[in-house]
């Protein structure tokens, strides 16, 4: 009797990485998606805290993928592991603060080393890389060191590139059909949209990529100065979802304050009060403000002063807040909002 | 069969989706679990997780910005289709 073989597909929720998956589940092997939670995702975040995101469809692409093709899904939280990938990345950044191609080693190393994947028995990855598609951690020179850097070796199998690659062990064995593979290369979505088509795949979610805060050129100014302005490069998972909320402005190098923009961030904001500093317009409708740092009282004045600009009383005289630090009673001040010329834009972060 | 509760409140996507993974794997067929999350997404991802893993939802609840989810656990079925 011939041996089921089992592979284990890298599930970004983009297109490729469903139809590598397809393909391979076409030929009868079982295959098991998982995808990797490292606090950087895109999707679902910002949409979850905005209210004028509420009545978007919600989803997880990832999971919903694994629900059309029939496989289970296991999310894996890797957010402190992965870390050393964002802090140390050995093969540099991107254009912004994205280490691509570590991120890709890292991914398809933890799941190979996955003790779970052993002990199930499975025999190879799959992910739906294709060569020359990204500049960083797709071509042809990178994916070789994926493979092996990752450990996977012969045992990573890319089926929309594999003809463009020496062959793998689940093609050598037979186990997958190496002519019923593909060869796509470069940046040109035109195969893959065809292939989704003849294999009835209408729906899909964006091309892939995308889906990391690490190319965004404004997150990744955030990070840059939350890293300056601490001295060191470090982060917590809180540190990285506040980056994704709010106005960010630096009046002065020892502190920070983030601004929410509407009620959705009102709220979320508002879930950090035992933690930072809190103002909040008393006297006016306004923003929750959070104050990151090691502020002064004179800083929090300056701090309300700005806050109040953001509220319905910029215009006003005066303006009254409440300053709460964290586990203490609040006070109340009542201040004069800052002039919109007061504002300067070098405090954007 | 058992009772189990895990407090997913003010974590965003997927990880009130990974918390229930996680305790489901340790959890026995016929478990209850229920889930306090904050975020709206969970009313489409946790039930999305279930069905591709054969869990059953018994109830969903919404009280002001909470949404409770209750889970039976089915261990040991075929995987959706």
């Amino acid at each position: 009797m011939t041996m089921q073989r089992k592979a284990v597909s890298l599930i970004s929720g983009g297109l490729d990485s469903m139809l590598a998956t397809r393909v391979i589940l076409d030929q009868g092997i079982h295959v098991e998606g998982i995808n990797f939670f490292t606090g950087f995702c895109v999707e679902g975040h910002t949409h979850a805290i905005r209210s004028k995101d509420k009545k978007k469809e919600k989803r997880n692409n990832a999971l919903w993928v694994a629900e059309e093709l029939g496989i289970k899904l296991h999310i894996i939280d890797v957010i402190e592991e992965y870390k050393d990938v964002v802090l140390n990345p050995k093969h540099g950044y991107g254009q912004h603060l994205n280490p691509c191609l570590d991120c890709k080693i890292f991914m398809v190393n933890k799941a190979a080393a996955w003790a779970w994947m052993e002990e199930n028995d499975f025999d190879f990855i799959i992910t739906g890389e294709v060569i020359g598609q990204r500049p960083m951690s797709q071509r042809k020179a990178t994916m070789p060191i994926i493979a092996r850097e990752s450990g996977a070796d012969d045992r990573l199998l890319r089926p929309l590139c594999a003809k463009n690659l020496p062959l793998t062990l689940p093609e050598r064995e037979g186990w997958v059909d190496r002519d019923r593979l593909f060869g796509f290369h470069g940046r040109n979505r035109t195969p893959q949209i065809e292939l989704a088509k003849s294999l009835g795949i209408e729906e899909y979610s964006q091309p892939a990529g995308g889906c990391c805060f690490l190319t965004d050129k404004s997150y990744a100014s955030k990070l840059g100065d939350l890293w300056q302005s601490r001295g060191e490069r470090a982060y917590e998972i809180d540190d990285i979802m506040l980056l994704k909320v709010g106005r960010h402005l630096r009046p002065a190098p020892h502190y920070k304050l983030i601004i929410s923009r509407e009620e959705g961030e009102n709220h979320y904001l508002t879930g950090y009060q035992h933690e930072y500093t809190t103002i909040r317009t008393v006297s006016h409708r306004g923003p929750v403000t959070i104050v990151d740092g090691t502020p002064d009282d004179d800083d929090l004045l300056f701090a309300a002063r700005i806050a109040a600009r953001y509220s319905q009383g910029r215009d006003a005289d005066r303006v009254t807040l409440s300053i709460t630090p964290p586990g203490k009673d609040g006070r109340e001040v009542m201040v004069t909002p800052l002039a919109a010329t007061e504002v300067l834009e070098n405090w954007y972060v | 069969m058992s009772e189990h509760e895990i407090d997913a409140r003010r974590l965003l996507c997927p990880m009130p989706v990974i918390r229930t993974q996680d305790k489901i794997n340790t959890l026995e067929d016929g478990d209850l679990l229920t889930v306090a999350c904050t975020d709206p997404g969970v009313t489409s991802d946790i039930p999305a997780w279930c069905r591709i893993h054969g869990h059953e939802i018994i109830d969903t609840l919404t009280e002001g910005r909470e949404i409770i989810i209750t889970i039976r656990v089915h261990k040991n079925q075929a995987q959706a289709p």
